[in-house]
C-alpha cells in the first residue's frame, strides 16, 4: 500500500481556527455535496422511486373509476380528488426520507458525518431536497395522468405558480418531519411504521369526501386538521372553489410544521447524549 | 495526543466509564482491549466529539473535546464498528464525496480518491455500488474513506470485526503501515493477537476501568516472565498438584483440568522450576511432561478480567 504524504504528526489544526463557526462558501459547498448524495441515490432506488410515483396514480384511478361513482360531492369526482392525491403523493415521497434518515442513522453514516468539520444539518438538506424534488416529479406524472382521464383544472399561470409555492411548503415541511421521526425512533423498520401513520391522515381531511359526510367527532378533526386548509387551497386554486381563510391558516399552519420539524431534526441530529 | 483525565459517563444507572484515565502520545499507536460493554466504544464515542462525558474531561491533539469540537474535528478521523459507507453509491463516489466535504475541491477530491483507489487495491470495484461489496472490500473502502483527508489521528472502532482471516490480515498491513508513516492510532478490539500485533500499548478496559495498561510485554511480563506448564497422568493429579503449588509458589497457577496440566507462573529462571519441581516430588507427584512458554495476552486478559476459558478452573496463589 502506498497512501501518500499521510497524516505526518505535525498536522494539527491551526489554533484558534474556527472550524466549528463554518463560513457561508463552506455551508453552501457542504449543502451541494450531500444534496448530489440524496439525488443519486433517489435516482438508484427505482423501486422506490416507482412506489412513489406509480401508487398516487393507482390510487387516482381506484378512487375515480371505482370509488368515485359512489360518492357525491356536487361536481365531477375527477374534479374534486386530484389536489387530495397530489398531497397524499407527496405524503408518499417524503415517507421513505424517515427510512433513508434512518439508515444513516444506524448505518454509523451520521456518526462518521458528525466527527467531520463540516455543517452537519447538510445531510439532513440533502435527503429533504432530493424527496421534494422526488415529490415534484411524482406530482408532474399525477398532474399529466389526470388530465389524460378528464381533469379540467381552471388555474392560470399564477394560480399554478402559487400551488406550486403551497406544495413545495407542503413537501418540504412533511420531508422535515419524516427526517425528524427517522432520526428519533433509531431503527429503519420503526421508521418505516412511523410514517404509514402519516399516510393515513390524508384520507380523515376534506381530500377524497367533504367532511361534512363523516360522522361528528371525525368531522371535527378533519375539519381542523393542517391538510385540510392546504387541500382547500389547492382546491380553490386549480378548481376556483371557495378558499377563504384556508390560505392563511395552511400557511402558518405548514410553516410552523416546517419551523419545529427543521429545528428538531436538526438539535436531533447533533443530539449528545446516546 | 490524546490525554484523557478522569473520564467518567452513565446511562441512567448504567456506569459505562468510571473514573478513565490514559495517555496517546503522538505517532504511536494504542488499543483499546475489553470485551463487549467494558467502554471501549463510549470511549471512542466521547473522543470523536460525539458523546458528551458527565465528569472529567479529555483533550485531544491540545484541543478540549467538549469546548472546541470543531478543532477536535478537523484533527481526527472516526472509522465507526460499522462499515459506514454510503450502500447506494459506488466505491468512488464515496471517496470524492468525502474529499469534497474534506475542502480539497472537486477535482483535487477526485485525485485523492483515485490514490486512495491505487493503494487500496480497489480498482476493480470502484465503479460498483457498495450494496455488492463484500464485507472485507466494504471495510477496505470505509478505511480507504477515513484516509481521505490526511489528519493525525485515526479512530478505528473494532476494525476487523466480521472479516475472514485474509481480509483482516491485509487490513492489518495497511493499519500497522499508516502507523509506521506517522499517524497516531487509537483502536478497540476484542481480540489480543488484533491488539497484540497492531499497538504500541495496551489499555485494557473492564467494566469501564482501565483495568491495565502497558506495552504487550509488559503486560506478558505480569502474567510471570515465564510459564511452567506440568502435566500429569489424570485431572485429579493435576487438580491436587495445582492445590499444593497453589499454596507454596509465588507466581500464578492455572489448572486446566481437560488436559490434566498447571501452569505455573516463574520469573524463567532454573531455580524456579527447579523449586517447583522439588515440591512435586516431596508432595509424591509424577509429572507426565513439562515445557516453558512465554505467556500469551490470553493469560493477562484472563488474569485480569477473571474470565477463564470453560474448561479452565483458576486458582492464584
Amino acid at each position: 500500500m502506498t497512501v501518500t504524504a499521510s497524516a505526518p504528526s505535525t498536522a494539527t489544526a491551526p489554533p484558534g481556527h474556527p472550524s466549528s463557526s463554518l463560513g457561508l462558501a463552506e455551508v453552501l459547498s457542504d449543502v451541494r455535496v450531500m444534496v448530489g448524495r440524496s439525488l443519486r441515490r433517489s435516482s438508484r432506488d427505482g423501486e422506490a422511486l416507482v412506489m412513489a410515483v406509480m401508487l398516487p396514480v393507482a390510487l387516482m384511478l381506484l378512487f375515480v373509476y371505482v370509488f368515485g361513482g359512489a360518492i357525491e360531492v356536487g361536481t365531477d369526482y375527477i374534479n374534486y380528488v386530484v389536489p387530495g392525491i397530489i398531497l397524499l403523493c407527496a405524503g408518499f415521497g417524503a415517507a421513505s426520507t424517515a427510512t433513508y434518515v434512518a439508515n444513516d442513522a444506524v448505518t454509523g453514516v451520521v456518526d462518521r458525518f458528525r466527527s467531520m468539520p463540516i455543517f452537519g444539518s447538510a445531510c439532513l438538506i440533502g435527503h429533504v431536497v432530493a424527496s421534494v424534488v422526488r415529490n415534484l416529479l411524482a406530482t408532474v406524472v399525477v398532474i399529466g395522468v389526470a388530465l389524460l382521464i378528464g381533469w379540467r383544472p381552471s388555474a392560470g399561470p399564477v394560480e399554478w405558480l402559487l400551488t406550486l409555492v403551497f406544495l413545495v411548503l407542503f413537501m418540504t415541511a412533511v420531508s422535515f418531519l419524516s427526517a425528524a421521526l427517522g432520526l428519533l425512533v433509531g431503527s429503519v423498520e420503526a421508521a418505516n411504521s412511523v410514517t404509514f401513520v402519516m399516510l393515513f391522515l390524508p384520507y380523515v381531511s376534506s381530500a377524497f369526501v367533504p367532511p361534512d359526510t363523516m360522522p361528528a367527532a371525525l368531522r371535527g378533526f378533519a375539519e381542523h386538521q393542517p391538510i385540510t386548509p392546504m387541500i382547500e387551497t389547492l382546491r380553490g386554486l386549480l378548481m376556483g372553489s371557495v378558499i377563504g381563510s384556508s390560505w392563511w391558516i395552511a400557511a402558518v399552519e405548514w410553516a410552523a410544521v416546517l419551523a419545529v420539524s427543521a429545528v428538531g431534526a436538526g438539535l436531533l441530529f447533533r443530539r449528545k447524549t446516546r | 495526543m490524546i490525554d484523557v483525565r478522569a473520564l467518567s459517563k452513565a446511562y441512567g444507572a448504567n456506569v459505562v466509564l468510571d473514573n478513565v484515565s490514559l495517555q496517546v502520545l503522538s505517532g504511536t499507536s494504542y488499543a483499546l482491549l475489553g470485551q463487549n460493554g467494558a467502554g471501549k466504544t463510549t470511549l471512542i464515542r466521547i473522543l470523536s466529539t460525539l458523546v458528551t462525558a458527565d465528569a472529567g474531561s479529555a483533550s485531544v491533539n491540545g484541543s478540549d473535546v467538549a469546548a472546541d469540537s470543531g478543532a477536535v474535528r478537523a484533527s481526527i478521523s472516526l472509522t465507526g464498528q460499522h462499515a459506514a459507507v454510503d450502500e447506494m453509491l459506488t466505491g468512488r463516489e464515496n471517496l470524492v464525496m468525502m474529499g469534497r466535504l474534506r475542502r480539497l475541491g472537486v477535482r483535487g477530491a477526485r485525485r485523492r480518491a483515485d490514490e486512495l483507489i491505487g493503494a487500496f487495491d480497489l480498482a476493480e470495484f470502484a465503479g460498483r455500488t457498495v450494496k455488492g461489496y463484500s464485507g472485507g472490500m466494504r471495510r477496505r473502502l470505509d478505511l480507504a474513506v477515513s484516509l481521505v483527508a490526511e489528519v493525525p489521528l485515526l479512530f478505528l472502532d473494532e476494525p476487523t470485526t466480521g472479516l475472514d482471516p485474509v481480509s483482516r490480515n491485509q487490513l492489518w498491513n495497511e493499519v500497522r503501515e499508516l502507523g509506521a508513516r506517522g499517524t497516531t492510532i487509537l483502536l478497540t478490539t476484542q481480540m489480543l493477537d488484533e491488539a497484540d500485533r497492531l499497538a504500541d500499548r495496551i489499555g485494557i478496559l473492564h467494566d469501564g476501568a482501565v483495568a491495565a495498561e502497558g506495552t504487550p510485554d509488559e503486560l506478558k511480563e505480569r502474567a510471570g516472565g515465564e510459564l511452567l506448564d506440568v502435566t500429569f497422568d489424570s485431572a485429579q493429579t493435576a487438580s491436587a498438584a495445582a492445590d499444593l503449588l497453589g499454596s507454596a509458589v509465588r507466581g500464578t497457577v492455572t489448572l486446566t483440568a481437560s488436559s490434566a496440566t498447571v501452569s505455573i507462573g516463574t520469573d524463567g529462571t532454573a531455580n524456579a522450576v527447579k523449586d517447583v519441581l522439588d515440591r512435586l516430588a516431596l508432595g509424591g507427584f509424577a509429572a507426565r511432561s513439562l515445557s516453558t512458554a512465554r505467556p500469551t495476552l490470553d493469560d493477562v486478559f484472563a488474569d485480569l478480567t477473571g474470565t477463564t476459558n470453560t474448561n479452565n478452573k483458576e486458582q492464584a496463589a
